[in-house]
């Protein structure tokens, strides 16, 4: 037998090619001559109304194909020239708006696209984009959560105090149980906006071919099937006749969810219009001004509580940045109102957010997508009650979990994917043990005290969260094992560097009985599979990890049914080892999987060697058609999976941080991570997402934000200005334990990984500033970040100044 | 991100180099490339004629002077890359405080290409190694349509991302003076990453017998806008920060308020006058 490949350390088939310099990105791709390039012209202002764009300029200028702005955008169809669509619809979203491909009348946010100009080069485009010239009337721009608030200006003169949506969701009445309560606290947080930073920016590649009469596709995106429908809508086209194909993504971090960008439409209108290959390659700059940011809040929170710190009720009031526009709909506030809950039972919890128009960059989800800022809260909240009672952080915790004799939890509230918030599975007291031991959690003070004699201060943090993971609707997969033996798999969700072609082969290879090697897995081709979802919020694996099982199973019972007639066996007496269909004990009789491929198809022209070898079996019932009414020819399998509602990880996340009494540098001592994601597939793979996780979390809490300022300039759009951490600002090594509570809800026991590791950023790193600050700062309190050693300084002086 | 059209110009001499300065008031001379060509694609510097000093032959040496020239020291081509100067065991030998510095510039792969004349003539106050320049009261020898000339550092810089060459002059080679037998360096900045302009920087240099009579300088990068010394002789170990304050202006930016570099500048002060004496200490030991 061989050995099951899940849960194994498996090597990434991938790194080879990525590490080599092998991979094909959108850019990459249509690299001939003849391809033309695009550059956009941007809005240099925040706010303004657009009286006149002037493109003489361009027109003569040798080397640019065309240049369109909103009013040429009608003749390739009128929907062309509407609004870009609003994905997500909510109920609540009262004022959603969304922006047009080309600016019409109005820009709300400095990038906004304005003009789109198609030259030989991206020189000569950028050298167009600057000859057009553009006559604003200014208008007083809105900036940050409380300008939106205060309303004095307006972002959209048809959104009342700028405010696009107002969710409440109640159980049980929290203000009550607060005013009954024995102790109450309450508490006010900031977070601010960073984004998702991937190496790859946008891009889009067209190519309209008059032959096939079909438009070919390709994009860097986090949905193909999406792309797809949108562009074949706009473009007025029969969805057959559009196929998307999305290469290597270097890099998706939710950003590339969003869709259709302004470019995917554009690209292939000018292919279409100028019937030339059209690329457009985002630059860093475009990408830190007209793709999307996430993580603004600002927190109010009220809460009651009894002398263990048990929660007897929870009010929490947020105000979300979602910025010019909301083409994402509702999606991150929601996440956050309901994710805070984390492992928590609140016994009674009011939850209220707006949403709220700046003229910023839009906000759609950013790997954690609201969770960190839910996180945020509540674990804040946590240790607030912990200080106010004097109790160990960790026991107030323990008190308010869940335990593991009561999942199915449900919290009472409605998700992101509109179906009740119910945790499938998980043991939080379990994963606390190990968490604190991990940590070192109880030896921790002595550590203190000894650093404390040399003159150091030191601080830990604790922060648990909860993580929906595998959102439906629905993936699918198809499985073909052709005549040489191989296996091909499609499945249509999109692959921005998770490893899907290693762990989804692993599936395979298990279910199937043939060599890992033997597998390969497309991603993301609407040619291979044209329903599809998406790669967000941590679904990947469990939604096309689970239909690839399906659809290999059904692989499988064909191959054994076929291989069963031809060996004149039984199909329960069968076993597939390594490709090859044999006789359980009787290892003499057997065919190989390609074999039974051929004898799958009733059309045996003999062009390979296993359609020869084929003439020695037979198969098929003379009495009846070749393919039989309840059969295909081919050996395939082809299944989806739709689960019930998605299923719930969990994590807890430790850190020691020294910081610096003098200069407030902040220096991680030790990250320690305990993580539930169900069975793991892939170990090696899991901890790589926990590490690419925490990394980028060590950059959300201690280096990156947008600075923007009051009139809506992004002053740090370059690597210079936005600190992601280097590999010398990550921890050297990230202690990681695993627990294994499986999923009830799929057929592998698995939940969703990708974004566990960014969640508790911001609230474990303030509870342990906080605690290192303690002793020199006592009561000092961190209720903004990211913060910067500017920034702790700036805090020290304020409160030391304050209690002196 | 691509740059606006400029014509490039690949010079074999300094004088040819010199004659295309001169015959285009907006060219640049492009050695390293680290600040030009970020400038270039961002648009933010847009130069008629690219002026390439790499293949001009001779101008990547270093050279130890004797101290019959200008009291000792080393000369510095205007091609030789930051990792040759730091890789130099002459350099660290004569002026230990270059390679102190130039172990912060930017990455290990800005320095094999970036040259150190280049970042002198930059002029960014944020840069290491005017600083250096300034603290050492070294000078720069620049060539132009009229002959040579050489600038010292107290001329050199003078405004943001300013120097007094003049834009047909090309900058040959910069000279650090050699440390003197009695005297100690020390170099710490603070940046937000590793490799990062810093948020402030320091740089010491102590002359003569611990006490009143010992010459305390100290170089600034990253508080004014241009490199800055300050003079804190005879001043005691505990007011050296406020005394180096009375004397500069930090300034805010999205990284750092004033009050917190001033901060840094009492910190590092106090910190790279300690390591300079302790530096000159164990050139010394006869002294203990």
């Amino acid at each position: 037998m061989t050995t099951k490949l899940m849960g194994q350390k498996v090597q990434r088939v991938e790194d080879q090619r990525f590490l080599r310099g092998n991979g094909r990105y959108v850019d990459d791709v249509a690299v001939e001559g003849g391809t033309l390039h695009a550059a956009v012209l941007r809005s240099p202002h925040a706010h303004a109304r657009i009286l006149d764009i002037d493109v003489e300029a361009v027109l003569d200028l040798e080397g640019v194909h065309a240049v369109f702005t909103w009013d040429d955008l009608a003749s390739c169809t009128p929907q062309m020239a509407e609004p870009l669509p609003l994905l997500i619809p909510h109920p609540a979203l009262t004022h959603g708006r969304t922006q047009y491909a080309l600016a019409k009348d109005e820009v709300n946010y400095v990038g906004e696209a304005i003009a789109f100009v198609v030259a030989d080069d991206r020189y000569i485009a950028e050298d167009a984009v600057g000859r057009i010239r553009v006559d604003y009337e200014f208008l007083p721009p809105v900036v940050g959560i409380d300008a939106a608030r205060a309303a004095t200006s307006l972002v959209h003169d048809d959104v009342p105090g700028n405010i696009g949506a107002r969710l409440e969701q109640n159980v049980g009445d929290a203000p009550a149980a607060i005013a009954q309560a024995p102790h109450r606290l309450e508490l006010d947080l900031t977070v601010e906006r960073s984004a998702c930073m991937p190496m790859e920016g946008r891009g889009t590649v067209a190519r309209w071919d008059p032959d096939l009469n079909r438009l070919q596709l390709w994009t860097s995106t986090q949905s193909s099937t999406g792309v797809r429908a949108a562009v074949a809508v706009k473009m007025g086209l029969d969805l057959g006749q559009v196929d998307v194909i999305t290469p290597d993504v270097g890099g998706g971090f939710g950003v590339k969810i969003n869709h259709p960008w302004p470019e995917e439409l554009l690209v292939p209108m000018a292919a279409k219009a100028l019937g030339r290959t059209v690329k457009f390659t985002e630059d860093r700059r475009e990408h830190f001004i007209s793709s999307a940011h996430e993580r603004g809040q600002v927190q109010h929170i009220e809460v009651g509580f009894d002398d263990d710190g048990r929660l007897l009720g929870l009010d929490v009031e947020f105000w979300h940045d979602h910025g010019a526009y909301t083409p994402y709909g509702l999606i991150v506030p929601i996440i956050t109102s309901t994710q805070l809950l984390g492992p928590y039972k609140p016994q009674n919890y009011k939850v209220v957010f707006e949403s709220l128009y700046t003229n910023t960059v839009i906000v759609t989800p950013y790997r954690g997508a609201g969770r960190p800022q839910g996180c945020y809260a509540m674990e804040r909240t946590m240790d607030a009650i912990a200080a106010y009672l004097g109790k160990d952080r960790a026991e107030v915790r323990a008190v308010n979990f869940i335990q593991p004799d009561e999942f199915p939890y449900d919290q009472g509230l409605i998700f992101q994917d509109g179906r009740e918030l119910e945790y499938d599975s998980g043991d939080y007291p379990a994963m606390l043990e190990k968490t604190k031991a991990l940590v070192g959690w109880d030896e921790f003070p002595a550590f203190k005290a000894e650093m404390a004699a040399q003159g150091r201060q030191v601080g830990i943090g604790l922060a648990c969260y909860v993580e929906g993971t595998g959102v439906g609707p629905y993936e699918g997969a198809h499985v073909h094992i052709e005549t040489s033996g191989k296996v091909k798999v499609a499945t249509g969700l999109t692959t921005q560097g998770q490893g899907h072609a290693t762990v989804f082969a692993q599936l395979v290879a298990d279910e199937l009985g043939v060599k890992f090697e033997d597998v390969e897995v497309v991603t993301g081709d609407t040619r291979r599979m044209p329903y599809a979802v998406g790669t967000f919020a941590s679904r990947a694996a469990v939604m096309s990890g689970s239909a690839i099982h399906l659809a290999a199973k059904r692989a499988k019972e064909k191959a054994l049914k076929i291989a069963a007639e031809a060996l004149e066996a039984d199909e329960k007496d069968l076993q597939i080892v390594d490709g090859v269909v044999s006789v359980k004990g009787s290892p003499g009789t057997s065919i190989d999987l390609g074999t039974v491929s051929v004898l799958s198809n009733p059309l045996r022209y003999a062009f390979d060697e296993a359609s020869k070898a084929a003439t020695q079996f037979s198969v098929g019932d003379p009495g009846k058609p070749p393919v039989p009414e309840d059969d295909e020819p081919g050996l395939e399998g082809k299944d989806f999976y739709s689960p019930e509602r998605a299923t719930f990880a969990s994590g807890m996340h430790a850190v020691i941080v020294e910081t610096d009494p003098e200069t407030a540098e902040i220096t991680i001592l030790k990250y320690a991570v305990v993580h539930d994601c169900g069975h793991l597939i892939n170990p090696m793979i899991v901890e790589g997402q926990i590490h690419g996780g925490v990394a980028q979390g060590v950059g959300g809490a201690l280096y990156e934000r947008m600075a923007y300022d009051e009139s809506g300039q992004l002053l740090n759009a370059s690597f210079m200005d936005f600190l992601m951490p280097y590999v010398t600002e990550v921890p050297d090594g990230i202690d990681i334990d695993h627990l294994e509570t499986p999923s009830p809800l799929n057929p592998l026991g698995i939940k969703g990984a990708g974004e566990a590791g960014v969640i508790p950023s911001a609230a474990v790193f303030a509870a342990a500033i906080e605690d290192a600050e303690g002793t020199l700062h006592p009561g000092m309190g961190i209720t903004a970040m990211p913060i910067s050693p500017s920034e702790l300084y700036a805090l020290r002086q304020s409160h030391d100044g304050k209690n002196s | 991100m691509k740059p606006a059209p400029f014509a490039y110009r690949r010079p074999g001499t300094i004088a040819e180099a010199v004659e295309a300065l001169a015959g285009e008031p907006n060219a640049k001379v492009l050695a390293g490339g680290q600040s030009l060509v970020p400038l270039l694609s961002m648009r933010l510097a847009a130069p008629a004629t690219l002026v390439d000093i790499n293949g001009i032959p001779g101008l990547d040496t270093i050279t130890v002077l004797p101290e019959s020239e200008n009291g000792g020291g080393v000369r510095v081509g205007a091609l030789a890359r930051h990792a040759a100067v730091l890789a130099s065991d002459d350099v660290r030998r004569v002026q230990p405080l270059v390679p102190l510095a130039l172990s912060h510039v930017a990455h290990a792969t800005i320095r094999n290409r970036g040259t150190t004349v280049g970042s002198l003539v930059h002029a960014d106050a944020a840069a290491e190694m005017p600083v250096v320049l300034s603290l050492l009261g070294g000078s720069v020898e620049v060539e132009g349509p009229a002959g040579r000339r050489t600038i010292p550092a107290s001329e050199l810089y003078v405004g943001p991302l300013e120097s007094s060459l003049h834009h047909d002059e090309i900058a040959v080679s910069a000279f650090f003076p050699a440390l003197a037998p009695g005297a100690g360096v020390a170099f710490e900045e603070i940046a937000r990453r590793h490799g990062d302009y810093a948020l402030v920087g320091a740089a010491a240099l102590v002359d003569g017998a611990p006490g009143d009579g010992q010459s305390v300088k100290v170089g600034y990068l990253s508080v004014s806008d241009v490199p800055t010394v300050v003079d804190l002789s005879g001043v005691a170990d505990d007011e050296l920060g406020e005394a180096a304050l009375a004397q500069l202006d930090p300034a805010e930016d999205i990284h750092a308020s004033a009050a917190y570099r001033a901060q840094l500048v009492r910190v590092l002060t106090a910190r790279v006058v300690r390591s300079a004496r302790v530096f000159r200490q164990a050139q010394r030991p006869e002294e203990l």
